[in-house]
């Protein structure tokens, strides 16, 4: 949209004021967990001093959350788990996506109306009885319990997503390499799946995050300190009973979210591609 | 003379076929597809389809943990028909549903209609604004638990120091307090996704057809209700639909700041499934919470597609 010139007054009312009120709603916790994490306990726990800024900031959370719990552990299941999670996820989606956006086959339609229903299933629904299979299984307390079901979330997404960008890539080149008498596996590989690095970057960074977001299967599967991930190791072994051990909570909330942070400032505009290709493209 | 004529025609058909070639058969458009497909298919069939229908036989089950099962029928759907916090549940589940969806579709489009000026830093300050959605829901949790905590919430703290109450409220342990709290919480993860979503939206939107509505003499308001929110319709739609139904199925959020407390004020039908499953250890019964979430949902969404096709004719 063309900027009309207006006065500054109405462009504080109209932009900067708003703008501020959600930046500061939407950062606020943020700002708290930091300054919460640098706090002593006596200013933690003290309801006199203004709690908005930290007086003699100190490291001591850190230092306990990581000699004194397994968070290191944790952090390092978090991103195995989502790492391998998020590549099987890939792998997956392209063979779901591949065929259903750039061939015709019998079945196709029951194929992309399972893989829609899937990813519209919610968790809760599913937790029960997977929670018994994977009792029977005997991979309670594996990361393997949760390497295998974070894909059922992730592969419906990724395989939409993909499929999304796939249709968007022109025929041209996979119809020349056929005529020149590659096969079908090597037309994909060699040529076209290198065109779509940008629908990748997006889909994975997707299934990173959602990953690393996962907690009720992790709640419910990994019950030893040493298999947890990062939110179920915070939740069920910081706060004790009614004892919240508020300064290495609020610690392992931050180390925990600065990974994805991280990641996300890399990508951030692949991410909102992602994001916004469910609800605009389709 | 006419059937040698066919003959002459027929000899090339008739030239030995080559035998069957694998390769070329997987070279078949959908003998490709579907070696490709398969793989992917059976391993959702396996992890989501079997244990979907394992969950409804589990419904049908009077099923303690770690012991067998003995198929009841209906018993635990009247049993829940007849739970008093089966039904709060399900009240709080709807309150918390449309309140918290409410919140973010009208907070969401606000921002994004703020978010689709012209200024410095946008790209910035986009970014920055989704942080709410990407980080762990359960690590930001953490962050609100104790902006509410009983005793040291920073809100309380100003509300005392303003003069205006004296002691602050108690965010979590009021009954109806701690479902505001739970919706505020939900409203602040899920609004980035609405945001950038619908602003994603009114960028496809041709500014030609704010200038021609201009010209015609509509007011600000009128562009808005005639021009951006059709146009804005299927975008509004989607968003909805997903925020609905993982609301709807929030588990999380609920765990972390209430587990369903006060006296079941804030549980919701996956809180309490869990609840009963795993901590009451009745397998059975907590499947059929869980399966109770379905039809209410398959009728919201239902229900949203119909008057969504309604506004558009």
């Amino acid at each position: 949209m063309t900027v009309e010139k207006k006065g500054w007054r109405t462009r504080t009312l109209k932009l900067w004021l708003p703008l501020g009120f959600f930046m500061i709603f939407n950062l606020f916790p943020f700002y708290w967990m930091t300054i919460t994490s640098l706090k002593p306990n006596s200013e933690l726990y003290s309801r006199k001093i203004m709690p908005l800024v930290v007086y003699h900031p100190t490291l001591k959370h850190f230092v306990d959350l990581l000699t004194e719990t397994s968070f290191l552990t944790w952090t390092y299941n978090t991103m195995l788990v989502a790492l391998v999670s998020t590549a099987i996820s890939l792998i997956f989606g392209v063979m779901l996506a591949y065929p259903l956006a750039r061939m015709r086959f019998a079945g196709a339609a029951l194929i992309s109306f399972a893989v829609a229903a899937t990813y519209l299933v919610p968790q809760p629904l599913l937790f029960i009885p997977l929670a018994d299979i994977i009792n029977r299984l005997g991979l309670g307390d594996t990361l393997t319990s949760v390497i295998l079901t974070y894909p059922t979330l992730l592969v419906p997404f990724c395989a939409w997503l993909l499929m999304g960008y796939f249709k968007s890539v022109p025929h041209e080149l996979e119809d020349a390499a056929r005529i020149d008498g590659a096969t079908r596996l090597q037309t994909m590989f060699r040529v076209f799946l290198p065109l779509c690095t940008p629908g990748f970057i997006s889909a994975g960074i997707f299934a990173f995050t959602l990953a690393q977001n996962e907690f009720l299967y992790a709640l419910i599967f990994l019950t030893k300190t040493d298999v947890r991930t990062v939110p179920v190791g915070a939740i069920a072994e910081l706060v004790r009973g009614d004892v919240f051990y508020w300064g290495q909570l609020m610690a392992a909330a931050l180390l925990g979210s600065i990974p994805v942070a991280i990641i996300y400032s890399f990508f951030v505009e692949h991410y909102v591609a992602g994001l916004t290709s469910g609800g605009v493209k389709a | 003379m006419a059937s040698a004529h066919t003959e002459a025609l027929q000899r090339p058909a008739l030239r030995p076929r080559p035998a069957f070639s694998l390769r070329r058969w997987t070279e078949r458009e959908g003998v490709f597809s579907w070696l490709m497909v398969i793989p992917p298919a059976l391993f959702l069939v396996a992890l989501v389809g079997y244990p979907f229908v394992y969950g409804i036989w589990l419904s049908l089950e009077d099923r303690p943990v770690a012991r067998a099962g003995v198929f009841i029928g209906l018993g635990n759907f009247i049993t829940d028909l007849h739970d008093p916090v089966f039904w709060q549940v399900a009240r709080n589940t709807f309150v918390y549903t449309f309140a918290a969806t409410a919140l973010k579709m009208v907070g969401g489009l606000a921002l994004a209609l703020v978010m689709n000026q012209e200024f410095r830093f946008k790209n910035l300050i986009r970014a920055v604004m989704l942080l709410p959605f990407i980080v762990p829901t359960v690590l930001s949790t953490i962050a609100w638990m104790w902006i509410l905590d009983p005793s040291f919430s920073v809100v309380n703290w100003f509300l005392i120091r303003w003069g205006i109450a004296n002691p602050g409220p108690s965010w979590l342990g009021n009954p109806s307090l701690a479902m505001f709290s739970l919706i505020m919480v939900n409203t602040w993860r899920g609004l980035p996704f609405y945001a950038i979503t619908l602003l994603a939206g009114l960028q496809t939107i041709s500014p030609e057809l704010y200038e021609a509505a201009t010209i015609d003499g509509a007011s600000t308001f009128a562009r808005f209700r005639y021009v951006t929110l059709p146009l804005l319709k299927p975008v509004i739609f989607i968003v909805t639909m997903f925020s609905v139904i993982f609301t709807f199925s929030d588990f999380q959020l609920v765990y972390v700041l209430t587990r369903g407390g006060p006296a079941n004020a804030t549980h919701l039908f996956a809180t309490y499934a869990f609840d009963v499953a795993m901590s009451g250890g009745q397998f059975g019964l907590g499947a059929s919470i869980a399966l109770s979430m379905l039809p209410p949902l398959a009728l919201l969404i239902a229900g949203m597609a119909w008057y969504m096709r309604g506004e558009k004719s």
